[in-house]
This record gives C-alpha cells, sequence and structure tokens, in this order.
C-alpha cells in the first residue's frame, strides 16, 4: 500500500466521473484546488459520510457537483451562514466550504467576518481568481488597482482586499494563503486547515486565463501559473527579506495558527450547563 | 376522556416559541426585529434546556441560510421576523422551496412598506407569503387569530412542514403576536408531529428527488451513507445538474407546486359559522378575524343572514369551501389591513356566483367590529 492515495483512487473514490468534463475552462486553477482539497481530506482518513462539502455560487462553487460528498448549494454568498447551521446542529460534521473571492468576499462579506469572529470550526478556501469568472469577467473585492475587467474598462480604480488580513482582523484562529503552482504546499495548508478546531480560512490564489488573464495579458495559463514564483513568497522565504523586497507579493504559507474557544463546543457547555440548573 | 390541559396566561409570540419546543423544534436562528423579538428572546433560553440550539445570526439572510443548513442535519427548525426581514430572507426561502427542506419561518407583520411602522400591525404580506421568492413553487401558509392559535398553528405548521418538505410560513401579526390570552395546553408529551419521510432504500439507490405518491421525496439527514447534494439549481431526481434540460426542469416545477396543489385537502383548515343560509359572508383571517366575527354576531342580531369564513390556512387557498359559500351567498365581504390582498383570490374561487367586496384597512389600526358591520348593512340595504 503506498503511503498516499494514487490519482486515480482518489478519482474513483471522491468524484462522480459520470460528471466529467467538469465546466471549468483549459487552463483554470480550480481543478487544482478541488483536487488539493480531496487530497488533504483523504490523508485525513475522515469518515467519508461524515464529511459535509458546502458552496455558493459562481465557478469557484462546482467542485461539489463533481465531488461524492453529500453537500449543499446555497444562495450566492450564503454558504458559510448555512456551513453555521449544518456544524451547529450536529457538531460531529466536518464542514468544508468552498467559496469564490466575490461570493466570500463581497455579497457574502458580512458572513464571512461574522463565522471569523465566532470562531465555528469551518474550514473556507476561497478560490481567489481575482474577477468573477463564470458571469465574464466583472471587477471584484479582489481584483488589483487598475486591472482590466468586464466592469472595469478603463481598469479597477478600487483597492482590493487583502483576504488574509481581512479574515485574522475579522477573529479567524487559522489563516493561511496558497497558490496552485506550489500544489504540495497547498495540500498541506488544506489539510493542517480541516485539523485546526476553529474557524480556518485558506486564501488560494487560481488563475483564471480565460477572462482575467486574456483581459489584462497575463499569457498563457502555463505562464499564468509560473508567474506565481514571482507573485508570491513563503513565509519563511520573506522572513529573510526586506520590506522593499516584499512590495507587492503575496505571502504564502500558515499566517495565523491560534488556539481560542470554538463556538460549537461552547454551546455544549452553554446547555450542559443550563440542564444542570435546570433539572 | 378529555386529556388535562395546564390553563395559562401568554402572549402571542411566547405561545408560538412554546408550540415550537411542543412539536419538536430543537434549532431557531433569528435577528432581532421588532415585532417578532420574543420569539427569539424565548426560544434562547428554552432551546438550550431541551438540549437544542439557539444562534443569532449576524442578518436575516444569515438566519433563514443557517436554518436550511440545520433542517438538512435531521433536526427541526424554525426562524421569525417581520416585513423587513421577510423582504430580505425571500432569496433563501426560495431555496428552501427548490431543495425541499422543511422549516418554519414565522412573520409577525408590521406596517409597510420598508421600515413603516415597527409597533403596528398589518396584513400586508399576504400575496409576498405565497409569491415573494422569483419562480414557480407552491406554499404552505397559515394565519394565527388567537394567542391559542400561535400555539396550535406553530405546531401544525412544523408538522405540514415535515410531511411535505416544505417550508411553511405562519403569517401573524403584531396583535396576535403581542396580545396576552388565555390558552389551554396539553402536555407537550402528548403532542405529535410528523418528521420527514426518510429513504427505504440502501443508500445507492436514494433518488432524493423523486417524489412519493404525493410529490414528496424521502429526506436522508446529512451525515449518514445516503450522499447527497441539496441542490439549488434545477436538478434531476438524483440530484445531479440539469440547468440545460427543458423537461427536466418541467418536471420539478410542476412537482414542487403539485405536491402542495394536489394534497391541498390534506393541508386547508377552516372555521365556519351560520353559513347555511347566509347572504352575505365575510371571509376574515388574522387579527381582522376577531372584529369579523363580531360584525357577524351582531348583524345576525339584527336579522341580517351574515356567515363566517375564516380560512386558517390561506394558502393554498380553500377554493372549494368559499366557493360553497358564495353558492348561497349573494355577497362577500373580505376585510383586511392592506390594500385589498386576499379579495384577489377570494374573488377568483367565486367568480361568477357571489359578488366580492374588498374592504381594505391600512395605517396600523385595527378593524373595530363597527367598520365591518357598516359595511354588512351597506350591502343589505343596496340589496
Amino acid at each position: 500500500m503506498p503511503k498516499e492515495a494514487s490519482l486515480s483512487q482518489l478519482v474513483n473514490k471522491y468524484f462522480y466521473t459520470h460528471q466529467f468534463p467538469t465546466m471549468w475552462c483549459p487552463g483554470c486553477g480550480n481543478g487544482t484546488v478541488a483536487m488539493a482539497m480531496v487530497r488533504a481530506i483523504d490523508r485525513l482518513g475522515l469518515d467519508f459520510d461524515k464529511v459535509i462539502h458546502v458552496a455558493g455560487i459562481g465557478c469557484a462553487c462546482v467542485a461539489h457537483w463533481y465531488t461524492t460528498f453529500t453537500a449543499l448549494q446555497t444562495a450566492h454568498g450564503r454558504a458559510l451562514a448555512g456551513a453555521t447551521g449544518i456544524k451547529l446542529a450536529n457538531p460531529e460534521l466536518t464542514v468544508v466550504v468552498t467559496l469564490g473571492d466575490g461570493d466570500c468576499a463581497a455579497i457574502g462579506g458580512n458572513h464571512l467576518i461574522h463565522a471569523c469572529r465566532r470562531n465555528i470550526d469551518l474550514t473556507a478556501i476561497v478560490y481567489n481568481n481575482f474577477n468573477y469568472g463564470m458571469t465574464g469577467g466583472q471587477v471584484g473585492p479582489t481584483t488589483p488597482l487598475g486591472a482590466i475587467a468586464s466592469t472595469a474598462p478603463e481598469g479597477n480604480l478600487e483597492p482590493p482586499f487583502d483576504l488574509c488580513k481581512l479574515a485574522e482582523a475579522a477573529g479567524a484562529t487559522y489563516v493561511a494563503r496558497g497558490a496552485v503552482y506550489y500544489v504540495r504546499e497547498l495540500i498541506n495548508l488544506i489539510e493542517r486547515g480541516i485539523k485546526h478546531k476553529g474557524f480556518s480560512f485558506i486564501d488560494v490564489l487560481t488563475p483564471c486565463p480565460t477572462v482575467f488573464g486574456r483581459r489584462n495579458k497575463l499569457g498563457t495559463p502555463g505562464q499564468m501559473f509560473k508567474a506565481q514564483q514571482q507573485s508570491t513568497v513563503s513565509v519563511k522565504k520573506a522572513q529573510q527579506m526586506s520590506l522593499e523586497e516584499l512590495q507587492g507579493k503575496w505571502l504564502r504559507g500558515v499566517l495565523v495558527e491560534k488556539e481560542a474557544p470554538e463556538f460549537t463546543e461552547e454551546y455544549n457547555k452553554l446547555i450542559a450547563r443550563v440542564q444542570k440548573r435546570t433539572k | 376522556m378529555q386529556a388535562e390541559r395546564e390553563v395559562r396566561l401568554m402572549q402571542g409570540n411566547e405561545a408560538c416559541a412554546e408550540g415550537a419546543i411542543a412539536a419538536g423544534v430543537r434549532f431557531f436562528a433569528g435577528y432581532p426585529i421588532t415585532p417578532s423579538n420574543e420569539i427569539a428572546n424565548i426560544m434562547s433560553h428554552r432551546l438550550p434546556e431541551v438540549g437544542g440550539k439557539f444562534i443569532q445570526m449576524e442578518d436575516e439572510i444569515g438566519s433563514i441560510a443557517a436554518v436550511i443548513g440545520a433542517s438538512l442535519t435531521g433536526l427541526k427548525a424554525m426562524d421569525a421576523t417581520s416585513g423587513p426581514g421577510f423582504s430580505l430572507k425571500m432569496e433563501s426561502l426560495g431555496l428552501a422551496y427548490m431543495v425541499e427542506v422543511p422549516l418554519v419561518l414565522v412573520n409577525v407583520q408590521r406596517v409597510g412598506p420598508s421600515i413603516g411602522m415597527a409597533t403596528s400591525p398589518a396584513q400586508g404580506d399576504v400575496m409576498q407569503a405565497r409569491y415573494g421568492s422569483h419562480g414557480d413553487y407552491a406554499s404552505i401558509v397559515i394565519s394565527p387569530s388567537s394567542v391559542q392559535d400561535m400555539f396550535d398553528l406553530t405546531v401544525k405548521a412544523v408538522d405540514l412542514s415535515e410531511r411535505f418538505r416544505v417550508p411553511v410560513i405562519l403569517l401573524a401579526d403584531q396583535v396576535i403576536g403581542h396580545m396576552r390570552e388565555k390558552v389551554e395546553l396539553l402536555s407537550y408529551d402528548e403532542i405529535k408531529t410528523s418528521y420527514r419521510p426518510e429513504p427505504t432504500v440502501p443508500p445507492e439507490e436514494y433518488l432524493p428527488y423523486k417524489g412519493d405518491e404525493r410529490g414528496v421525496p424521502p429526506m436522508a439527514k446529512f451525515g449518514t451513507p445516503y450522499h447527497w447534494y441539496a441542490n439549488s439549481s434545477s436538478h434531476n431526481e438524483d440530484s445531479f445538474q440539469a440547468t440545460s434540460d427543458y423537461a427536466i426542469s418541467r418536471k420539478l416545477i410542476e412537482r414542487l407546486t403539485y405536491k402542495i396543489e394536489k394534497n391541498k385537502e390534506a393541508i386547508i383548515e377552516v372555521r365556519e359559522e351560520f353559513l347555511e343560509d347566509a347572504e352575505i359572508v365575510v371571509v376574515a383571517y388574522g387579527c381582522t378575524a376577531r372584529p369579523a366575527r363580531g360584525a357577524v354576531l351582531r348583524a345576525r342580531s339584527e336579522g341580517i343572514k351574515a356567515g363566517f369564513l375564516r380560512p386558517i390556512v390561506l394558502w393554498p387557498v380553500p377554493e372549494e369551501e368559499i366557493r360553497k359559500a358564495a353558492d348561497t351567498a349573494k355577497a362577500i365581504i373580505v376585510p383586511e389591513m392592506n390594500m385589498g390582498q386576499y379579495a384577489h383570490p377570494v374573488r377568483e374561487a367565486c367568480w361568477g356566483r357571489a359578488e366580492v367586496f374588498s374592504l381594505p384597512k391600512v395605517g396600523g389600526e385595527p378593524f373595530s367590529s363597527g367598520e365591518i358591520l357598516a359595511k354588512i348593512r351597506e350591502i343589505e340595504v343596496g340589496a
């Protein structure tokens, strides 16, 4: 038995292959994120029946069309709120939430900051491709300043969010950033996030060659993947770099990891307390 | 022998919360809004006592989304709100119809539109409760007229939502939510409500969207060997995406509608009085049913042949009952605290049989029986 499941073993266990091909464009990074999630779940040896996949709406939120986990597709932006109900109702479940950058930080922004604050044990994986891919490449809350989008033909005027800083400030107890070019690292980041007790937030940089790349002349999908070597830097390597050298680069790796009371555990303690008192 | 009942003085919203506990609701998510606040306040301390969960979400949309998630894990779940929150929930409420998630949504109506008057009653959300979310579906909407109703009809709402795997709206109003009355309560152990049909086939044969003979599909709890996809997109019986197949989409929308419309005999409930010889029938619901009944009693004492018909379930519409009343009556009056909403389905039901008079009243002041009696007299004299 090999230590790691082979790709075909993963595909056969975790995907409805009769639903292939996926709707993702050739060269899109999203399939890599989905495979990283599946491999992380497989490594953890979780009870397959008790893993629930929750998704919002958008290109990021279609992995569950193909995966064999029990899944809920909420309204656009509402995945974390739906996942909160699932987790609180049955804390035995492992709830993994896939979101897009617009889904999580624009229409679903309120649910994001409050899920962070509440420290409920969910794992949120954000497929961050800097625009609304499914609807044709509109500007979004992570679109870089000046980038061209279908609704920003003269270039984006609005400064973007750093989603990890947002999650950290809102109280998330595990915050990490991955990039699809560094897939082994990404698997580890997701694995560690699912294991973490409390709200885990993983921002994953994933190229959208078809709309964002083409519109902004970022080259082929291969070039867009490789560009992550320049646009990102690992937390470890960053320690040896000056502020000038770090300018304009995304930090990759675990950015926050701390212990704090987890919401559903605290709620169960509350029930025990109340029931003891009212007996 | 009748089971013993405990007599209590209760507020309407309190009776609603207690009805939910008695009906087995074990999850509540909500957001502060007047005049429904007491329901959330009470649920926050009652639920942990019975091992249930309460959460105040970050907004109205989040609370209905959380209730949907909780219901999917197998808990009976409820949310409560008023007009502005009801509007905000419409998209996710539609999702609950599409994904077929049992839940109860209480709307303690206040004056609209918009922020309107938070502490005054209205009945302006009758059409929204039926048609508020985009697309086609059928809903069950129940209208309480007393504090006792707030208890009993919350139990009924839970029961129907589970039987038909559908959200049920308890459409109360500020008068009924905030008034205090005597209620008689059965021991909660004696109150039985349905639980959603569950799959009886092995997991590999489970079709989460194949209706039974009523059109209601079996529902597996999340976290069991029955892996399934609660899919808000147009879907096949096996729950897979079918967003380019017209025939599948048509079949799905028809089933979502017919599972309610074709089973309406098992759902609808009306209260009828003095209809046998009634020439003028007052059709009224919610808080307006109280002065309406008073007006009918006063008209009778004056020798006017007036009758009273109260739809306890507003949607689906009790068309047969209304039609029957219209067969003998010459006029139907529909008093309601809006610009004339339920008058429309009533008029449709008695088309060509009796004349329907809408009696609208807006602004937050409830009807007096005298106002409704004046309309009865006017029609009586006119005839």
